[in-house]
């Protein structure tokens, strides 16, 4: 009930937009600009032949790949740069001037090397979340409790275990926190991405319909989507905080 | 009894904004094997840095720690720091915690042990659950338990109980006493607070402040159990608290 009520206002902005969307749309007399039920029956022409599922799932296999190559290297990487000194010091001034680098600008650069195929999207992706969870992980091994390491000096414990039981547990929800920053890069960069090329995906879906023949209703069905997923992403990522390794840092 | 810790002409000093810092200038003293010797002073004077110098965390600038017959350079498991905040690993449970410092038993072994130092400090039914589940009281049973599984020659403990309410840490302090009164380890035990000392203690070496010296030393002769509110016990309280610049107490 509380849940409910707390949502209400939120409810009701959402719904005074679409009001005043299809308002605006009755008296301007718009002939490209669909009404909030265009896009509904958009969405749905496309539910039904099947073309929307084809490009949600390409969009997110690219996503998924990319992402699970950047958390492959940036885990380990940010792990070891945070933990010797001298690793930190060597890379760590390369990332931070290659971190601000927008995604988009790799565009052209990804194409040379890759192509027009899927490899392209992934490599931006990979580019794009990479960064943030390598500093996160980074920051992570960096803000560990002196105390809790001393304790392990203390009990003269071997280094894989030190690793095992302090180090990876401690850091673990620092790489959670990179992983949700990287994750939703990850979302917005895939439909950038496919805007340029290729012949699938919910980016290459908006560039289409607007190519071919100003459907702005599934451009519109097409971004309400992207939100919808950005949208349960984060919040699967945040469910994440929840399991038994990591809720020690959120209870209290 | 021999003497287990010597701590020789110890001296440190910090560098600061204000020039050289001298924290600690020239402590010697040693206890004997089996003693528990409080460390009391004002707060500030440097009793954190003198124990972690002792447990080898921190090397002094000069001087030696000696722990039989043997100049100590690191810290090892022979003994174990106890601090004020704590060291439980929050990611671990009671069990894990105490399981951790055990090395060179089967795993099952461990887990025995590791239940069986629990029940000893009172935290029977509670080896599953993760610290952030305990209260304070707890949570600091659990940290002596850990520290206890290793068998420990030494203990280190900083200001163990200052982060409990008194009447927890009045409990817990009657466990350690019942624990040593069975394992006989040699405890080195840094407070403020003069009555803890007087509770625990065998000896008490009272600290100047800034640079930290050895300003005085009080034998604690009384058996166990300790009556705190005792007229010799009281004496013992004035006398101390008069040495830390406390003229008048209670009229």
């Amino acid at each position: 009930m509380n849940r409910i009520k707390s949502s209400l206002p939120a409810l009701g902005v959402i719904v005074a937009l679409l009001v005043a969307w299809w308002g605006a749309i009755v008296v301007t007399q718009s002939l490209i600009f669909p009404t909030p039920w265009g896009v509904v029956t958009g969405a749905i022409e496309l539910l039904v032949n099947g073309t929307l599922w084809r490009h949600i799932g390409a969009s997110l296999l690219r996503v998924g790949t990319g992402f699970a190559l950047a958390v492959c290297v940036a885990v380990p990487l940010g792990l070891w740069m945070g933990w010797v000194r001298g690793a930190y010091n060597t890379l760590n001034p390369l990332f931070q001037m290659l971190r601000p680098i927008s995604p988009i600008a790799w565009i052209p650069i990804a194409i040379l090397w890759f192509g027009v195929g899927d490899a392209s999207p992934i490599y931006l992706i990979f580019i794009s979340s990479v960064f943030p969870m390598i500093v996160q992980t980074t920051v992570g091994v960096h803000t560990i409790d002196k105390r809790y390491l001393r304790a392990a000096e203390n009990f003269g414990v071997s280094r894989a275990t030190l690793f095992r039981q302090v180090v990876i547990p401690a850091v673990l929800p620092q790489v959670l926190v990179g992983m949700r920053i990287g994750l939703g890069v990850a979302w917005l960069v895939v439909v950038a991405a496919e805007m340029i090329a290729l012949r699938s995906g919910l980016g290459y879906m908006i560039m289409d319909s607007r190519n071919a023949g100003n459907r702005y209703d599934l451009v519109i069905a097409g971004m309400i989507i992207i939100g919808v997923i950005g949208l349960s992403l984060d919040s699967t990522m945040r469910r994440l905080e929840r399991i038994r390794w990591v809720r020690w840092r959120y209870a209290q | 009894m021999h003497s287990k810790i010597e701590v020789r002409g110890l001296n440190k000093s910090y560098e600061s904004d204000q020039g050289r810092l001298v924290v600690i200038e020239d402590v010697s003293f040693t206890v004997r094997d089996g003693e528990t010797v409080a460390i009391i002073g004002p707060s500030g004077c440097g009793k954190t840095t003198l124990m972690n110098m002792i447990a080898g965390f921190v090397r002094p600038d000069a001087g030696a720690i000696v722990i039989d017959g043997v100049p100590r350079l690191k810290p090892d498991p022979k003994g174990i720091l106890i601090t004020q905040h704590g060291s439980v690993f929050p990611w671990l449970t009671v069990r894990e915690n105490l399981m951790f410092g055990l090395n060179g038993h089967a795993p099952r072994n461990k887990a025995e042990i590791a239940d069986r130092y629990a029940a000893i400090v009172g935290l029977k039914g509670f080896e599953s659950s993760y610290p952030h589940e305990l209260s304070g009281g707890m949570l600091k049973r659990a940290e002596l338990a850990r520290a206890l599984v290793v068998k420990p020659e030494v203990l280190y403990m900083d200001e163990p109980f200052s982060a409990l309410d008194a009447l927890m840490s009045l409990r817990v302090r009657n466990e350690l006493l019942r624990i040593l009164a069975e394992e006989r380890h040699t405890v080195m035990l840094i407070t403020h607070d003069v009555e803890e000392a007087i509770h625990v203690a065998d000896r008490i070496l009272v600290l100047s402040a800034r640079p930290a010296r050895i300003q005085a030393a009080f034998d604690v002769p009384f058996p166990h159990p300790r009556r705190l509110t005792s007229a010799p016990a009281q004496e013992l309280r004035v006398a101390i608290l008069r040495e830390l610049g406390v003229d008048h107490y209670g009229g």
